[in-house]
């Protein structure tokens, strides 16, 4: 039985509301926890294969055409089994929802490090010894293009806006900014490197990798081997992090595949650290420019948002960086502009939030730079410029508690204190707080999943979503138990198999709500069939602790089964409430920061985020992946940047301990509120997305905090000490 | 070559090549795969196991250095069914997203509680003398070594401090 739903028209039930259960939102520990705190969970590297060989890949030092290797001396070195050039190897990874193949070859290297050989060997040792000895000789393009400065740039109409008149309205303004901004590359650098295990049976390929999105990731792999989906098997019960990074088929899994049927072996190749940064997703650096101009009364007359952004030539993805400007504030005259640089560096793409993670910090810096100039408090600023329908559209918003966000922010956290720049100083520190908006746009996707009633009673979810730490395991099982009235011990959760039921994918924030979705509707239906053996309406039926009750009897759901099993999928596509009405979530940041002033560093003290994201499924894991994405923030505004090299483009710090994540030491115990919310045009559930919200505007509120400490405003991303120190 | 290592208080006999890490050999000779490859480098802590009782980057040393000792993994801390006071913590406290840091998280708190009760100092410590307190700056100065790209680290304090058993500071 399939339940369909197209979200044409807004849900206004709240079925999940009216459920006797109770365990909807409570911050259940996630079911899958006690196996990765043991290490009992099982990621792609590790399923003991016999006969299993290891594959390395091998880099290109340079740009340019590949002329010549000397595979015949790797293949004498002891345990080599071959040496693979073959042109189906992935030049870049594929982008997110891709769903074919992406550049393949290995005849011309377009970045330094893509992967251009791999070494399989009987042991890892040797495979890694021989990828290391391979002579690869490359006849070195110097005319290729790697800086984006004096790159070509295309600006495409599609992705330009204007309305209104803007330079008019910063000619009249009583008070503008016109300031540039710029945020370096950056790396998703989730903790598990990319991996994957091949196996052929006859010409049936099982892959167990490391990806986020199976329904597309099949038909990515399938078509870069050249062979049909049904042919194609994807397993990733674990993902040891994605953010972006593993949105579609990596260069790993397509060696893997190829060697294995070559050998007929499997085979197991992993990418080096080294190699995640250089053949995997890295974010574009950006330049932007951004004008506000705001009338006496301090409502936003204009706001333009110019981005220059960078990727590869065969690239049709770009950062799109200006897409929540386009609705957050008010403001009749405006403009975005995009432009993007052909250049030969790793391929750019999604990493966590792509788009607001940078877009969101620049335009709300400007902001706290023209609440400074024209004397108005930056969370009042904002208040006053909350559009009361999309500006550019007109069209009303789903659900949006902003105002509400910043009120109980700045409540909660003190906000009154705070005093003018570069009057707080405790010893050696100078003391600052700061604040900015969340927001990112969310979406629904197509999803579908199985839930089986099974005669004891107990409930099985099958789908080939995955959960990167984004709590999908937890999530769907409060779904079905909460539609299904059981315990969620009574609930199983079995997911990454492309054999199951195929789900939207972890990634765009969309997994909880489009999955969770599908999980709904099927429990609908499961409710529906179990209503008709007790000959009542569906409605009429309550279910709790594994008994129904109705009509003033009880009975349990193993009586009502009798013996029984009971099957429903449930599917869900996204209609035409994703185009009537502005659907977003949004927040507010609040920190605070002390400067040495002594070195320039920046210490974060205190940090809080409160968020209007729809109905929260589960409060812990949510948190959670506020946390996650907040202290990304912490990264991108102190610390994380991808430093290229001028001359060739290559990655100067790809690796742990040049590019710096935040480490412990360099997070406070952040805390994180959610605003009650149902946002019945994004789903039945009401939830929205929250994977990415946390970090769409998080570093401006540090650094906005650093110019409240010090009255130094840093327009070059990360503020590190060197920024700061010469200004004090 | 041969090497004779007691791991979880089990003995075994390892033949690899004298390349193999540590991390290695666990991973892909003796099918202990709670232990986590992040880096390969030493940069991540994901790879944390103990050596007579001391914690270390199994990545950055080689199984033929360590015939004769004796190595805790996270295999060896606790089960699913039965789990260490500090494996319930992070359970319960969400001290991990992706699970994949977590191993190394876990060996490395293990390990780090008994160097507060031996009085080691760190970093942050004011009085390099006094028996170091377990607030969440020594927590997060001694747990900097394990990186986690998720960021659970306001979790992992809050795990580790309840599982020694000490409030807030
Ligand atoms: S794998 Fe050993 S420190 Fe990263
Ligand atoms: S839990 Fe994912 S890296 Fe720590």
């Amino acid at each position: 039985m399939t339940a369909h739903l197209k979200m044409d028209k807004p849900d206004h039930r709240h079925r999940l509301d009216h459920m006797a259960q109770g365990v909807i939102g409570q911050p259940l520990d996630r079911p899958e926890g006690p196996l990765k705190v043991t290490g009992t969970a099982t990621y792609a590297h590790e399923w003991q294969v016999a006969g299993m060989c290891h594959g390395v890949l091998a880099r290109a030092s340079g740009i340019g055409p590949v002329i010549r290797s000397d595979a015949e001396v790797v293949l004498a070195m002891p345990g080599v089994l071959a040496v693979i050039t073959d042109e189906r190897l992935l030049r870049n990874p594929a982008q997110g929802t891709a769903d074919a193949a992406p550049v393949q070859g290995t005849d011309i290297a377009a970045y330094v490090g893509q992967p251009v050989a791999l070494v399989v060997a009987e042991t890892f040792e040797q495979a890694r010894h021989g990828a290391q000895r391979l002579g690869l000789i490359i006849d070195v393009d110097d005319m290729a293009v790697t800086d984006p400065e004096t790159a070509v740039l295309e600006t495409p109409k599609g992705k330009q806006h204007s309305q209104g008149n803007l330079a008019a309205a910063m000619a009249n303004a009583a008070h503008s900014v016109d300031v540039t901004y710029r945020t370096p590359a950056h790396s998703s650098a989730a903790m598990e490197p990319h991996a994957a295990i091949a196996m052929w049976d006859g010409d049936m390929l099982t892959l167990r990798g490391s990806y986020q999105m199976l329904k597309y990731n099949r038909n990515e792999l399938a078509d870069s081997l050249g062979v049909s989906p049904e042919n194609v098997r994807i397993l990733s019960p674990y993902v040891g992090g994605g953010f972006g990074a593993k949105l579609g088929i990596a260069p790993e899994a397509v060696a893997a595949a190829i060697a294995a049927q070559k050998l007929g072996r499997p085979v197991a190749v992993a990418l080096t650290r080294q190699q995640v940064f250089e053949t995997t997703m890295r974010r574009s650096e950006t330049r932007q420019r951004v004008r506000l101009s705001l009338d006496e009364g301090g409502q936003l007359t204009g706001i333009g948002h110019d981005a220059w952004v960078s990727n590869l030539p065969d690239e049709s993805f770009s950062e799109p960086v200006t897409q929540a400007t386009r609705f957050l504030y008010a403001g009749d005259n405006r403009e975005i502009g995009h432009h993007i640089a052909r250049v030969h560096r790793t391929c750019a793409g999604s990493v966590r939030a792509p788009g607001e993670a940078v877009g969101v910090t620049v335009l709300e810096n400007a902001m706290d730079e023209l609440a400074h100039v024209a004397g108005i408090d930056p969370v009042e600023l904002r208040k006053r410029n909350i559009p009361d329908r999309d500006p550019e559209t007109g069209k009303p918003f789903s659900s949006r508690r902003f105002a509400e966000a910043l009120d109980r922010g700045a409540e909660r956290f003190g906000w009154s204190e705070r005093r003018a720049p570069g009057t707080r100083r405790e010893g050696e520190w100078l003391i600052g707080i700061g604040m900015a908006s969340a927001a990112r746009v969310n979406a629904l996707m197509e999803s579908k999943a199985r839930v089986t009633l099974n005669p004891d009673g107990r409930a099985v979810v099958e789908t080939d979503m995955t959960d990167i730490g984004t709590g999908t395991y937890a999530i769907l099982t409060q779904i079905a138990a909460e539609m299904l009235g059981l315990p969620v011990n009574q609930v199983s959760t079995s997911l990454g198999d492309t054999d199951f039921p195929s789900a939207a994918g972890s990634g765009g924030s969309w997994g909880a709500a489009s999955s969770g979705t599908s999980v709904f509707l099927a429990c609908e239906n499961l409710r529906s069939q179990l209503a008709q053996r007790l000959d009542c309406a569906e409605a009429d039926m309550t279910l709790k602790d594994g008994q129904a009750v109705f009509d003033n009897r009880v009975q349990s759901l193993s009586d009502i089964l009798d013996g029984d099993s009971l099957t429903a999928e449930g599917h869900i596509e996204p209609g035409a409430t994703s185009e009537a009405v502005r659907q977003a979530t949004f927040g507010a940041y609040f920190a605070e920061v002390a400067v040495s002033a002594v070195t320039g560093e920046t210490r974060v003290r205190r940090m809080l985020g409160v968020f209007s994201a729809g109905r929260i499924l589960n409060a812990k894991t949510a948190r959670s992946q506020f946390l996650g994405g907040m202290t990304f923030g912490v990264g991108m505004a102190l610390t994380e940047e991808l430093v290229h090299d001028p001359r060739d483009g290559h990655i100067v710090n790809h690796d742990l301990a040049e590019y710096h994540l935040a480490v412990n030491a360099d997070v406070p115990q952040i805390e994180v509120e959610f605003l009650e919310e149902r946002d019945d045009w994004a789903s039945p559930l009401q939830a929205k997305g929250v994977g990415e919200l946390g970090i769409c505007g998080a570093a401006a509120a540090i650094t906005n905090a650093i110019f409240n400490a010090t009255n130094v405003r840093v327009r070059d991303y990360p503020a590190t000490l060197d920024k700061i120190i010469a200004h004090l | 070559m041969q090497t004779k290592l007691t791991i979880n208080a089990q003995a075994h006999t390892l033949e690899a090549d004298t390349r193999t890490t540590l991390l290695d050999a666990l991973r892909f000779h003796l099918g202990l795969t709670g232990t986590k490859k992040g880096c390969d480098h030493g940069q991540c802590g994901a790879c944390t196991v103990l050596i007579n009782g001391r914690r270390i980057n199994s990545c950055l040393t080689l199984a033929c250095m360590h015939d004769g000792d004796e190595i805790t993994t996270i295999e060896g801390l606790g089960t699913p069914e039965a789990m260490s006071t500090l494996q319930r913590a992070f359970v319960e406290q969400d001290g991990f997203q992706c699970g994949y840091c977590t191993p190394g998280q876990i060996c490395s708190a293990t390990a780090m509680l008994d160097e507060i009760k031996a009085g080691w100092p760190s970093h942050v410590s004011d009085d390099l003398l006094a028996d170091p307190d377990l607030s969440d700056i020594e927590i997060g100065e001694r747990m900097s070594g394990n990186l986690c790209r998720c960021s659970a680290y306001p979790n992992i304090v809050d795990a580790i401090r309840d599982a020694a058993g000490t409030d807030s500071a």
